[in-house]
């Protein structure tokens, strides 16, 4: 038994002993996946000799995780999956103004409107549905045809979910919180398929469960590249509304870190054309500095027809938007 | 392994009265400083943390008390209870029906069917989900393989599958233990006075086992109830899933800790169920792990025996394993980039490692009190353990977040702590399989120790300690291996730049990368291996 506990503790301290580095460093919490951004980090690293020890978890779950760290964050730079949860920090004030031959690298509507962080890849709204029994043609206009009676129980939505979520408080910016708890109402009565997160309403596309439903656009890129016969397709509306809203993942530096210079070197990298045209080509976002193409496969952002809302305010009814999806019953 | 059993013989064995009786008469010594430090030492630290985010209720806004009050929430809780309970008796019955089989029948390959029984255990709740909603419906897996569509399992039935399959390994583990230490001789009177194999079992095998079934049952019931992987991925909506979808849905955390204090309510009740419950049917055996003769069973209760063992032997592990392979080929066939991420290894084994190490050494004050020194405090003691074990764990990450990151600012997002929450989240496991270890053990031997001139430190590690290590590494290695499919709690507070095997499966699954997921997911399945056939074939070896 001795044996064994010396063995583990060897491990354990080997184990903790590899995470430690030197040198000139930065903490990143990042909310997107280790899978889609480290080998951007790695490349920073290799090019600039500055070490990246990264955090990562849900967005959601660390833009909270910043606010009750407050002063103490460990964090230097947020990088996060969706606009609610830059806009989270940034209304708390724990955000500094990034220099602006960073903010203005990208175009303005992917910036927040005080400069506390700046769009880094592109993320559209789309309805991914089963080719094999629905046609581009019986989509509705917009999000708002689902609530008819021939989408009964034929939609799968993700309410609880981050961009989900943002999409809901996007609507209320854009119609009223009236309208948005009509659209939400309906959307219940109609018998939506609700799934936890974007990905396994995907899955069920292609697995013929349910025949649409509201997700981001790259899921459905990703799964046809690990498997080609897969038969879920991308539908994107036509007319600017919530449901065809662009969404950036986005950086922001914190108030708090010690080290802002490496910090905006760091979010001057994601905004480089190397890292852009990996956004592009990896994690088939769309880039958003001008001049790096988007996947060919994916129609160009400039046709995605673009809602007139502000992205910095999605923070300001994120907690209405979580009670209209509660009211509706859809948590 | 059996040298410290043969001082069992002493004086009157064999029956527990002379124990309770030695307790009514109130001759219980006070238990020695030291174990309450060592006890508090591991329970302390979390209940604070979690007592502190119990005080925000006072901050708790109009939101979060509509939250708790509207009849949703009503109809969660039953729901939650409904799975709990359903998940409870069928994670049971295949439990037991598995340990006896596997201990108390002559089947072949009974170490072989050991481990593939076991399995189950190490793979995450969500792995299972995703592996039975991807392998059935209209274009699934089983569905493609037979030719006709088998329903896809969504709600109740898909969760409830899940979580069994999740859960009965506690039941049949614990309860294999147990078997294992029970005195065959009282079932073979019983067989030689004309007893039918099925009657022995219900008269005298299974009033033995109460205390361990019962164990097994609770941390199954708790497990299930604190589940948030598997139910969200079924599409059920449990209790967790809202505390979830409130806590990162808004702005304001008030809602998420009212709704965890509701669930802690729930965990309480359930815990106390069992204690009331409980037997006191622990039997002490004058030579125990004597070699016991299996039942023969033959015809076609042998083929009904190995048709269940396999049915569920096929569902919960060459399923998984099979799917989680397909997936890996499938994505490196089409270009899919797999590796093994190493970072995640070492940072499993570390943090895994580690937990069961301290969660080990701390159950013994937990164990030691509530079995020797009997009172109303040291059950509170034991208890508390499990309500650490039922909760959410996204409840105790903001717990400890808040609580270190305004208090213990230094140790704030350090292995310490995640070692600490880890030990102090899944020592139930550690106390369970401990405690019926010592109940077993009879305590005249340690009065013997103490008249004999030995204090009581001295009796705690040369009695006490090696008699009842056979339950502590069996916790150890059931700490270890729940300690692996954590996700939450490591999310919100390892350090930065460490990673596991759980979350990397998560995280790649959540992009749909599942070549990836499914990599991650297979190693720490292997990982769990060395354990798993430790827990499944060590305390066989007695005979």
């Amino acid at each position: 038994m001795r044996r064994l506990v010396l063995v583990v503790v060897a491990i354990a301290v080997a184990g903790t002993a590899c995470s430690s580095g030197s040198g000139e460093s930065l903490t990143l919490y990042s909310g997107r996946s280790e899978d889609l951004v480290q080998p951007v980090i790695d490349a920073f690293t290799a090019e600039t000799g500055i070490g990246v020890t990264v955090k990562y978890a849900d967005s959601a779950n660390l833009a909270a995780t910043i606010l009750e760290e407050g002063a103490a964050s460990p964090a230097d730079v947020f990088f996060a999956q969706d606009p609610a949860s830059l806009g989270t920090v940034a209304l708390a004030g724990l955000f500094d103004t990034l220099p602006s031959d960073i903010l203005t690298r990208v175009p303005e509507r992917f910036t927040d409107d005080a400069g506390a962080w700046v769009g880094t890849s592109g993320r559209a709204r789309v309805v991914v549905y089963d080719s094999t029994v629905v046609s581009p043609s019986d989509m509705p206009l917009t999000e708002d045809g689902f609530v008819e009676s021939v989408w009964k129980g034929r939609v799968g939505i993700a309410p609880t979910n981050g961009s989900f979520l943002s999409f809901v408080a996007a609507k209320i910016l854009l119609e009223g919180e009236a309208a948005t708890k009509a659209w939400l109402d309906g959307m219940a009565a109609n018998d939506a398929q609700k799934y936890p997160k974007n990905s396994p309403i995907v899955d069920a596309v292609n697995a013929g469960d349910i025949e649409s439903g509201l997700v981001n656009h790259y899921y459905l890129l990703r799964s046809l590249a690990e498997n080609p016969d897969e038969v879920g397709m991308n539908f994107f509306f036509t007319v600017p509304t919530a449901g065809s809203l662009v969404m950036p993942a986005g950086a922001g530096i914190l108030a708090t870190s010690q080290s802002q210079e490496a910090a905006e070197e760091f979010i001057a990298w994601l905004l480089n054309d190397s890292s852009q045209r990996y956004f592009a080509e990896e994690t088939f976002e769309y880039p958003l500095v001008p001049g790096v193409a988007a996947n060919p496969i994916l129609p160009a952002i400039d046709t995605i027809p673009t809602p007139d809302i502000s992205l910095s305010e999605l923070a300001t009814v994120l907690d209405t938007a979580t009670d209209l999806v509660a009211e509706a019953g859809l948590l | 392994m059996t040298s410290g059993r043969t001082v069992v013989d002493i004086g009157s064995v064999g029956d527990p009265s002379a124990r309770r009786d030695r307790q009514s008469r109130g001759t219980t010594p006070r238990a020695p400083w030291w174990l309450w430090a060592g006890a508090l030492a591991i329970v302390l630290p979390l209940a604070i943390a979690i007592l502190a985010l119990g005080l925000r209720v006072f901050d708790a806004t109009d939101a979060a008390w509509n939250t708790l009050l509207s009849s949703r929430t009503l109809s969660l809780i039953w729901r939650s209870f409904l799975l709990t309970t359903l998940v409870t008796v069928s994670a049971t019955m295949i439990g037991v029906a598995g340990a006896w089989l596997l201990s108390r029948t002559d089947i072949a390959f009974r170490r072989v069917w050991g481990v593939l029984f076991t399995l189950p255990l190490v793979i995450p709740s969500y792995v299972i989900a995703m592996v039975l909603i991807s392998s059935t419906g209209r274009r699934g897996l089983i569905s493609e393989a037979v030719g006709f569509e088998i329903p896809s399992l969504v709600g109740l039935p898909g969760a409830w599958l899940a979580l069994t399959l999740s859960t009965y390994p506690f039941v049949y583990l614990i309860t294999s233990a147990a078997m294992h230490r029970t005195d065959p001789a009282l079932e073979e009177a019983a067989r030689g006075l004309g007893a039918s194999p099925t009657r022995v079992f219900r008269t005298v095998t299974l009033p033995q086992l109460r205390v361990a079934i019962g164990a097994g049952a609770l941390l199954a019931a708790l497990y299930t109830l604190s589940d948030f992987g598997a139910v969200s991925l079924m599409r059920f909506d449990a209790f967790t899933r809202v505390i979830y979808a409130q806590y990162s849905g808004r702005l304001d955390r008030t809602p998420a800790i009212v709704l965890s204090l509701a669930l802690i309510v729930i965990a309480g009740v359930i815990i106390w169920a069992e204690y009331r419950t409980r037997g006191r049917g622990t039997v002490f055996s004058k030579t125990p792990n004597r070699h016991y003769t299996m039942h023969h069973i033959t015809g076609m209760r042998r083929v009904a025996a190995l048709g269940s063992l396999s049915l569920v032997v096929v569902v919960g592990t060459v399923l998984p394993l099979g799917v989680l392979t397909a997936w890996v080929v499938r994505g490196i066939s089409n270009g899919a980039v797999v590796s093994i991420p190493w970072n995640a290894v070492f940072g499993s084994l570390s943090g895994a490692g580690l937990a069961a190490v301290v969660a080990v050494v701390f159950t013994i004050p937990i164990v030691v009190l509530s079995v020797r020194y009997p009172s109303r405090l040291t059950t509170l003691l034991e208890r508390s353990v499990f309500v650490t074990f039922s909760l959410p764990h996204i409840t105790i990450a903001i717990a400890v977040v808040a609580f270190t990151v305004t208090w213990l600012t230094p140790v704030y997002q350090s292995m310490l702590v995640l070692i600490v929450v880890y030990a102090s989240m899944f020592i139930a496991q550690s106390v369970s399989s401990a405690k019926a270890s010592l109940l077993q053990v009879n305590p005249q031997v340690e009065d013997a120790s103490r008249s004999l001139g030995r204090g009581p430190l001295a009796t705690l590690t040369k009695v006490t300690i090696p008699l009842m290590k056979k339950g502590l590494l069996a916790g150890g290695a059931l700490v270890f291996v729940t300690t692996l499919k954590e996700l939450p709690v490591t999310l919100l507070l390892s350090p930065p730049g460490f990673s596991t095997l759980a979350v990397r499966t998560w995280a790649a699954a959540d992009e749909l990368l599942y070549a990836r997921a499914a990599m991650a997911a297979l190693i720490l399945i292997a990982m769990s291996v060395i354990p798993v056939y430790y827990l499944s074939i060590k305390p066989r070896e007695v005979s």
